[in-house]
């Protein structure tokens, strides 16, 4: 029963962020001073046609909260208006350039997910050894390398020295060569944010380390590998789950830099093409999608934390 | 009144850690760099947007130590010139957000009730808005530049400072000081204005200067990306922009002299706040 209550609550917020996180997406419209049409038809030609179109698609002869209110229900229903620049839906715009962004992100996911565990453990397992030192050295360096440094070094060196990688496009579709386009996108995404996760699971995992549940597991002759996995590790994941979930915002925005580095057609780089051609419509809709799978992505790993660690269900107390 | 004095006086001594090379050297990097943005037009030895068609791509020599680009312009010149842009907008941007997030934080804490509550909510929903994408949506309305992403990226760090300072002044509230002078007359807001403030400003101050490293990351994307400064300008960001099509073309340097400039920012930034706030004590207390 508090399980359920619980749970509803997490909902309720999360549905309310949204929905502020709306009003603020789409009244940011209103920030800007003068005419909404001329605002929105920026850099075009007004002709009586073009005038119509926003005028429809925005409702704009009607008063604010009306606006608001049709454009949300559009959005439920998967209509996020007309894009001004390619004179089609938004939502087919979007659609045609999510799964390079979603591919990209998933491959540079794994990435992060495999070298910043692997970094994190055997710093936490050697700390305060040399190892543990050169690690932490090490993704501390990683960490101070943008994505669009990291894009230029690596087109630099294994595209344009070695040739081992394309360095432009997103290939034939097929789905290998899909995945060796994105070799390098995805490392150069990657990079910056693996000094997250190898940070939070060594500390986590040393925190375990110290308690005395470790200690009981080993002196019951428990070997060293058994104790790490399912005393050390499993007792860890909680905090670098948490992170992982804070992660999700930054891949999808870096992807932007990424995608646009290596001229990958994702919804990264359609959201910088529509700022430079001032399409407006296209700015909201992937603002939108952007926040809006950052916020959902959390609430789910915190809705999900009792399951996947029952501690923090009985309370913070329990160790 | 003692921790956080006692903070004070520690990040005031002269305790320079022998030994410390990584320390000296950050500051090193970030005094040159500085300095280099100062001076710019007596130290740079070309004018940063003088063209040369002579010099197109030219290699490191004596008359161009880091060589030209594209359009054969002198690029350790722009490189100077560019310390301007990269370096002005970081600090405003950690100066404004720090101003926003200390008063907030304090408003929120020290009053507590439902603007504690309001001002949380408004935080939650910022924190949903991760820096660079509000700073490109605030592009999308207002134009390209440097002006419209360094207010949007005050308005998103402010939270992340406001919450600590929340978090400080909420704790410094319940101190027996606080009572002592309430007891003796003094208005709430004179013992947190002149009182509560001072005590929590050098642990906030100090994490704030983290936030320097990543806003000049995000913005040098933002030029990098075509958003931010505009293209004849000498900014770190446009110049790796520019630079990427000869890179294409297996001319390095136009692009990866400003890259490490970037690199090396970041990293002495990040390595001086982590010092600051160990020598302070960092952060929230228990």
């Amino acid at each position: 029963m508090t399980t359920l209550r619980r749970v509803a609550g997490k909902l309720g917020a999360l549905l309310l962020t949204l929905f502020l996180a709306s009003l603020l997406v789409f009244f940011s419209r209103f920030l800007v001073p003068g005419d909404p049409v001329s605002f929105l038809l920026r850099g075009r030609k007004p002709s009586p046609e073009a005038i119509a179109e926003v005028t429809a698609q925005y409702g704009l002869d009607l008063p604010p909260w009306q606006q608001y209110l049709d454009w949300l229900v559009g959005i439920l229903q998967g209509d996020f208006g007309r894009s001004l620049q390619f004179r089609q839906d938004v939502s087919v715009v979007i659609g045609e350039r999510l799964p390079v962004t979603i591919g990209l992100v998933l491959m540079a996911g794994t990435m992060i997910a495999i070298v910043g565990l692997i970094a994190g453990a055997v710093a936490a397992l050697n700390r305060g050894r040399v190892l543990d030192r050169a690690v932490l050295v090490g993704l501390t360096v990683l960490g101070a390398i943008p994505s669009f440094v990291g894009s230029i070094v690596l087109i630099a060196v294994f595209a344009v020295q070695l040739g081992w990688f394309p360095s432009f496009g997103s290939g034939d579709g097929g789905f290998f060569d899909t995945v060796y386009h994105l070799v390098l996108p995805s490392i150069a995404l990657a990079i910056v944010f693996v000094v997250l996760i190898g940070k939070v699971t060594r500390s986590s995992m040393v925190d375990q380390l110290g308690r005395e549940h470790v200690e009981v597991a080993t002196s019951r002759g428990l070997t060293r590998g058994t104790v790490v996995r399912r005393h050390v590790f499993r007792n860890a994941i909680g905090p670098i789950l948490t992170v992982s979930g804070l992660l999700v915002a930054g891949l999808l925005v870096a992807s932007s830099i990424v995608e646009a580095a290596f001229g990958l057609a994702g919804i990264g780089s359609l959201l910088v093409q529509s700022v430079d051609r001032l399409d407006f419509p296209v700015v909201q809709a992937i603002v939108l999608l952007i926040v809006t799978a950052f916020v959902v992505v959390n609430a789910i790993i915190d809705i999900l934390e009792p399951w996947i660690d029952p501690r923090s269900a009985a309370g913070a107390g329990a160790r | 009144m003692t921790t956080p004095t006692m903070a004070v006086k520690v990040l005031r001594a002269p305790r320079v850690r022998r030994g410390n090379i990584s320390f000296n050297l950050s500051l090193a990097v970030l005094a040159v760099m500085t300095l280099a943005a100062i001076f710019a037009p007596l130290i740079a030895p070309y004018d940063p947007d003088a063209v040369d068609f002579a010099a197109i791509y030219a290699g490191p020599s004596p008359a161009h130590w880091l060589g030209t680009d594209a359009l054969g312009r002198d690029t350790l010149s722009r490189m100077i010139f560019g310390a301007r842009t990269a370096l002005l907008g970081p600090l405003l941007v950690v100066v404004s957000s720090t101003v926003i997030g200390i008063l907030l934080g304090l408003l929120a804490g020290w009053r507590g009730g439902w603007i504690d509550a309001v001002l949380g909510r408004i935080f939650d929903v910022i924190f949903a808005f991760p820096a660079l994408l509000l700073a490109i949506m605030a592009v999308a309305l207002f134009g390209k530049g440097l002006v419209a992403p360094v207010v949007a990226m005050s308005i998103a760090y402010a939270p992340f400072v406001a919450r600590l300072t929340r978090t400080l002044v909420a704790s410094e509230r319940s101190r027996p000081y606080v009572s002592a002078y309430r007891v003796q007359g003094f208005s709430g807001g004179w013992i947190a204005l002149r009182r509560v403030l001072p005590n929590v400003t050098p642990i906030v101050g100090a994490q704030s200067t983290l936030n320097f490293g990543y806003v000049l990351a995000e913005l040098a994307a933002l030029s990098f990306l075509g958003l931010g400064v505009q293209a004849p300008t000498a900014d770190w960001g446009a110049m790796i922009n520019e630079g990427q099509a000869g890179v294409m073309g297996g001319y390095f340097l136009p692009a990866i002299v400003p890259a490490i400039a970037v690199v090396a920012v970041v990293v002495a930034v990040n390595v001086i706040g982590e010092e600051l706030s160990d020598r302070i004590g960092g952060g929230i207390p228990a």
